[in-house]
């Protein structure tokens, strides 16, 4: 059963048209990585579905619901959160204070130390952390922050943006080993990656973006043979 | 013993100023732009105080109570109307209309009450106090507006740092796209910060014209500006700064106008914001811009 479909989406900077009719679904508890090269237009997708950018046209199914127009923050109470491009942590507040933000939506007091705590154990450090300043952590931690404040607000659908980005080849193993553990814990997972290697690996099925629109999709292993894609994408 | 006078009176002064600095600085930590218009909202509430004690008969307090409601509907208000459609434009544009807004509330209280001087009364009515045996004489007023800024200041604190709203206060001032992510309404925390500063606008109006008891409808551009100021001075978006700020800038010019000149004193504190700023130009507890790599 899918949970997001989006269809002929389109989005524009201004003028300029960043995507351009662009149809995928993401099934239920599945792996679903876009990859593409900078500009392609995989942030933007995200973005768009999340509610930061406006589409232009098509539209956005979540779980059935048309959430095309739907305001970005009204989309965490329904089960999507957003782990965003460059982490974007609160800097100046703690580590418990931004995860704590991760369940803004969320009323039930107890329910939200029983996911403190999954949080805590599933990112040891983060806790060690916990009154530290987030602006102080490093990169790698502060990815964790990211997606441990994602899953404060127990989503359903969790959509990642270039997780992997900036960080050492150790940070990127054990990111990746989490994002496996996540999904298998029953998060459906929409992954945007440059590292398309990585991405494969991990996912189910892919969306290969090439400005702005689809080029290729299917089987994660079988891209991964694709001739076109080990050219472009796998440096082979 | 007049040294100890000047210095209370300026503390007095300077807690004003920090409570409008706190409208100032709040607004602009939050929303990311410059209030033009809070000067005039507490004019706004002196008049609302001036009308419900003077011309309706009713108790100081009802009065102060009718004018936080007002001047918190006043700034929600403008910032529906002129500022929540400019959310996206240029900070030039906003600037611009809040201005205009300023002009606005100006020349409405013109048309409502006129260009005469009022005379305000007092809302505090405790007798003054009498300190050393009697040699010095601090008035009722000025404790009264000391006490209120310690504890708006301490109440301010603890909503920001103990509520729901006061975090998402805290996430939207940092970054309004990733705060968006968490779920949090923007632009109702930016109502919120609005309603809090205007409602904290009115406190001071009733305290200022407490002090200084004459009321025109241009009686909140120049503690506006003063505020605005001390804002700047104690760094713009922090809290504590806008407390340090409002002080300093009370305190100098108090003592600079029993010192050295009543007529240089405005020219002092300016000179003084000048200085700071060739120094520290983000004020004095303001943070740098940290360039995220």
């Amino acid at each position: 059963m899918a949970i997001l479909e989006v269809h002929d989406l389109s989005v524009y900077y201004g003028v300029i048209q960043a995507i351009k009719g662009i149809s995928f679904e993401v099934n239920q508890g599945e792996i679903i990585a876009l990859i593409g090269a900078n500009g392609a237009g995989k942030t933007t997708i995200l973005q768009t579905i999340t509610g930061l950018i406006p589409a232009k046209g098509g539209k956005i199914f979540y779980e059935g619901t048309d959430i095309t127009r739907t305001p970005g923050h009204k989309l965490v109470s329904m089960g999507i959160a957003h782990v965003p491009e460059g982490r974007r942590v609160f800097a100046q507040l703690t580590v418990l204070q931004n995860l704590k933000l991760g369940a803004f939506t969320r009323k039930d007091k107890d329910g939200i130390e029983d996911t403190l705590k999954r949080v805590y154990a599933r990112f040891p450090r983060l806790k060690e952390r916990q009154n530290q300043v987030a602006g102080t952590l490093s990169g790698g931690e502060q990815q964790m922050l990211a997606m441990g404040r994602a899953l404060m607000s127990h989503p359903r659908l969790i959509v990642m943006d270039e997780p992997s980005m900036g960080l050492s080849p150790i940070y990127v193993n054990e990111i990746f080993d989490i994002i496996g553990k996540i999904n298998r814990d029953g998060t459906t997972v929409l992954l945007v990656e440059q590292n398309a290697k990585k991405a494969l690996a991990i996912a189910n099925r892919a969306y290969v973006l090439e400005t702005g629109k689809i080029v290729l999709s299917g089987d994660a292993k079988d891209l991964m043979n694709n001739d076109s894609v080990k050219k472009a994408y796998l440096s082979e | 013993m007049s040294f100890l006078t000047y210095l209370i009176n300026g503390i007095s002064l300077g807690s004003i100023y920090a409570i409008i600095a706190l409208g100032y600085t709040m607004v602009y930590g939050i929303a990311r732009m410059l209030n033009f218009a809070h000067g005039d909202i507490i004019m706004v509430g002196a008049f609302a105080v001036f009308t419900a004690v003077s011309t309706l008969g009713m108790p100081p307090f009802i009065g102060l109570i009718a004018a936080i409601a007002i001047c918190t509907a006043l700034g929600l208000t403008i910032e529906f109307v002129a500022y929540r459609p400019l959310r996206g434009a240029t900070s030039l544009a906003v600037l611009i209309t809040a201005i205009g807004v300023s002009y606005l509330l100006q020349n409405l209280a013109l048309l409502i009450f006129g260009s005469n001087t009022r005379q305000f009364t007092s809302i505090v009515t405790l007798p003054n106090l009498k300190l050393a045996g009697g040699k010095m004489t601090v008035s009722s007023v000025t404790i009264v507006t000391i006490v209120c800024c310690i504890v708006i200041m301490i109440a301010l604190t603890s909503f920001i740092n103990h509520t729901k709203t006061g975090q998402a206060m805290l996430a939207v001032s940092e970054d309004r796209g990733a705060a968006t992510l968490m779920g949090i309404n923007v632009n109702r925390t930016i109502a919120v910060t609005f309603a809090i500063g205007s409602a904290l606008a009115a406190v001071a109006g009733a305290l200022l014209c407490s002090m200084y008891p004459s009321l025109t409808p241009y009686t909140g551009s120049m503690p506006g500006i003063k505020a605005f100021t001390a804002a700047v001075f104690g760094g713009i978006g922090s809290i504590p700064g806008a407390l340090i700020g409002g002080l300093i800038l009370g305190v100098v010019e108090n003592l600079s106008k029993a010192y050295i000149s009543s007529q240089l004193s405005d020219a002092i504190v300016f000179s003084l914001l000048i200085i700071i700023l060739l120094v520290r130009p983000t004020g004095i507890l303001g943070k740098k811009i940290q360039e995220k790599v």
